[in-house]
């Protein structure tokens, strides 16, 4: 026998049917559309555009929108897998010859198809990279994973409007019927593949071969445990069970870390006895030490660190409002705030605390956690916490606060 | 095609068509520095998945389907889908690619471990499912 290159109608497999592609493609489109929408959410927390603004509360917003992204692309690692593996037959599927009208629109087709297909593979895999700090590629991850995030939900869409009316009629059809190959498969290309998935589609029942429902329950274990074992990290009393949890939860202060002194290259200047805040608005500046920070009326809040990562923890932050240091250089109180940080350059070197953070009571410039000095891998001296708010915005190592007018 | 699929098709592809026009635009935005870097990741997703991880998928299911006996091929099946997938998804954990030794907070469980212990449990699982189908096929 030469080998050639396989054909659609090879693949005889009855589980590769309308109905399991219809099914698993619902929960796909569900996963993809929870994480674009707390993707954009987190996006829009960082990069505000100027229609938007971002709420204060409730300060565990973040850490549940967050939680949801993570958890929903990695829920659908499994799902895009069994999908694509359904359908992997089409790829082996000839253009019509000569060319015309129908080999055109099935070509724009299949491209379409290569997009999708493409971009949501990118958009797990880099994703679920960067929850664990991996990165072996050459390009900004923020905007990336944003950019082709709007090419995933496109391709999405564009692909349900192509496929609507197959889907129409796959979803309420009952699983454990024999398929009717005419009826619910898409037309074959070269004609000669139906005869194949007549003679195939009635042996799920079969014994010792998986039926339909069996791989359907199958692939929804495999999207439920993936995120059992992924969970710990944002929904706390899961920690133990998550196998494959980012983070125990354990760090310093009991609070985990995200980006340590060390890679910041903050460990000298952070421990600095002579170390001041720069307060500064307009031409006023105002310098206070720790000490000076320490004599300012204090104030004590519960708000969760919750990271774009989708890690979060609850902790207990004293420290001074920001309020009350844009009030003492004598400047408005609905400003914006610019935040700097020991830290000399990257995404985590500054801030920005828009004015309905700066206004807000339990924006603190935290000088404690959990009734103890910072400890330096939370920012000692002086670090940013704000209810709700991204976690890479809540600055640490903190050396200046400027009211922008 | 009905009223509603027309409808459907139209709302469904003018959103879409408007998301993935936008998605170009800031792909675009991204700069000629980054286009090579990103098309090589999303050309190397469908790569690596068509033409390597599929065909061995594809592979295993034949000789699946033509060695194992057939009480234990829906247990291997599930187990490949639960396991093989769960794996793929843990690579990144088994590798600690990301581990970082001034942040021990990160990637500080016992991944190797957890894996190799649940893929003990998904083969016991297999063996008493199989033995257990066995007995009823006779």
């Amino acid at each position: 026998m030469t080998p050639r290159r396989p054909r659609e109608e090879d693949f005889t497999s009855p589980l590769r049917d309308n109905r399991v592609t219809s099914r698993v493609g619902l929960w796909l489109g569900i996963a993809f559309l929870v994480a674009f929408l707390t993707g954009v959410f987190s996006h829009y927390g960082q990069d505000t555009p100027g229609w938007f603004t971002y709420p204060t509360g409730p300060v565990s917003i973040y850490r549940v929108t967050q939680g949801l992204h993570v958890l929903a692309g990695t829920a659908a690692i499994p799902l895009l897998l069994v999908k694509l593996w359904s359908v992997y037959p089409k790829l082996f599927s000839r253009l019509p010859w000569p060319p015309s009208r129908e080999a055109a629109i099935q070509a724009v087709e299949r491209l379409s198809i290569g997009v999708l297909v493409a971009s949501a593979v990118f958009q797990l895999v880099t994703g679920l990279q960067n929850t664990t700090h991996w990165y072996p590629w050459g390009f900004s991850f923020r905007s990336t994973h944003y950019a082709v995030a709007w090419v995933a939900i496109g391709s999405i869409l564009v692909h349900v409007a192509v496929k609507l009316p197959i889907i129409r009629q796959a979803l309420p059809q009952p699983l454990d019927e024999p398929a009717e190959p005419v009826a619910t498969r898409e037309p074959s290309m070269s004609g000669s593949g139906s005869g194949a998935h007549s003679m195939a589609a009635p042996s799920t029942s079969a014994p010792g071969v998986l039926s339909r429902r069996g791989l359907l329950r199958a692939t929804y274990a495999a999207a439920g445990l993936a995120v059992l074992a992924a969970a710990g990290q944002s929904v706390s009393w899961l920690r133990e069970v998550s196998i494959f949890g980012v983070r125990s939860g354990e760090g310093p202060q009991g609070v985990p870390v995200n980006r340590s002194a060390e890679e910041a290259g903050v460990v000298d200047s952070a421990m600095d006895p002579a170390w001041q805040l720069t307060l500064a608005y307009g031409s006023t500046t105002m310098k206070l030490s720790l000490a000076d920070l320490e004599a300012m009326p204090q104030r004590t809040r519960s708000l969760p660190i919750s990271c774009v990562e989708g890690w979060s923890a609850g902790a207990t932050w004293t420290g001074v409002p920001v309020a009350d240091l844009v009030a003492r250089l004598g400047a408005p109180a609905e400003s914006d705030v610019f935040v700097t940080s020991l830290e000399s350059s990257g995404a985590f070197s500054t801030s920005t605390l828009p004015p309905q953070f700066s206004s807000h009571p339990d924006t603190l410039l935290a000088l404690q956690l959990h009734g103890e000095a910072l400890d330096i891998q939370h920012g000692y001296p002086a670090r940013i916490i704000a209810p709700a708010r991204p976690g890479v915005l809540q600055t640490k190592w903190v050396t200046g606060l400027e009211v922008l007018s | 095609m009905t009223r509603g699929v027309l409808l459907g098709r139209a709302g469904f592809g003018a959103l879409g068509v408007g998301a993935l026009a936008y998605g170009a635009w800031l792909v675009w935005g991204l700069g000629s520095t980054q286009w090579l870097a990103v098309g090589k990741w999303l050309a190397g997703g469908v790569i690596a998945h068509d033409l390597l991880f599929a065909p061995v998928v594809v592979l295993v299911g034949v000789i699946a389907a033509r060695r194992l006996p057939s009480y234990a091929r829906a247990p291997v099946a599930i187990a490949v889908v639960v396991w093989g997938s769960i794996t793929l998804f843990a690579i990144p954990f088994l590798g600690r690619f990301g581990a970082n030794a001034t942040n021990p907070t990160l990637l500080d469980r016992p991944y190797r471990l957890s894996w190799l212990i649940g893929l003990v449990v998904v083969a016991a699982a297999v063996v008493v499912a199989s033995l257990l189908r066995r007995r009823r096929e006779r």
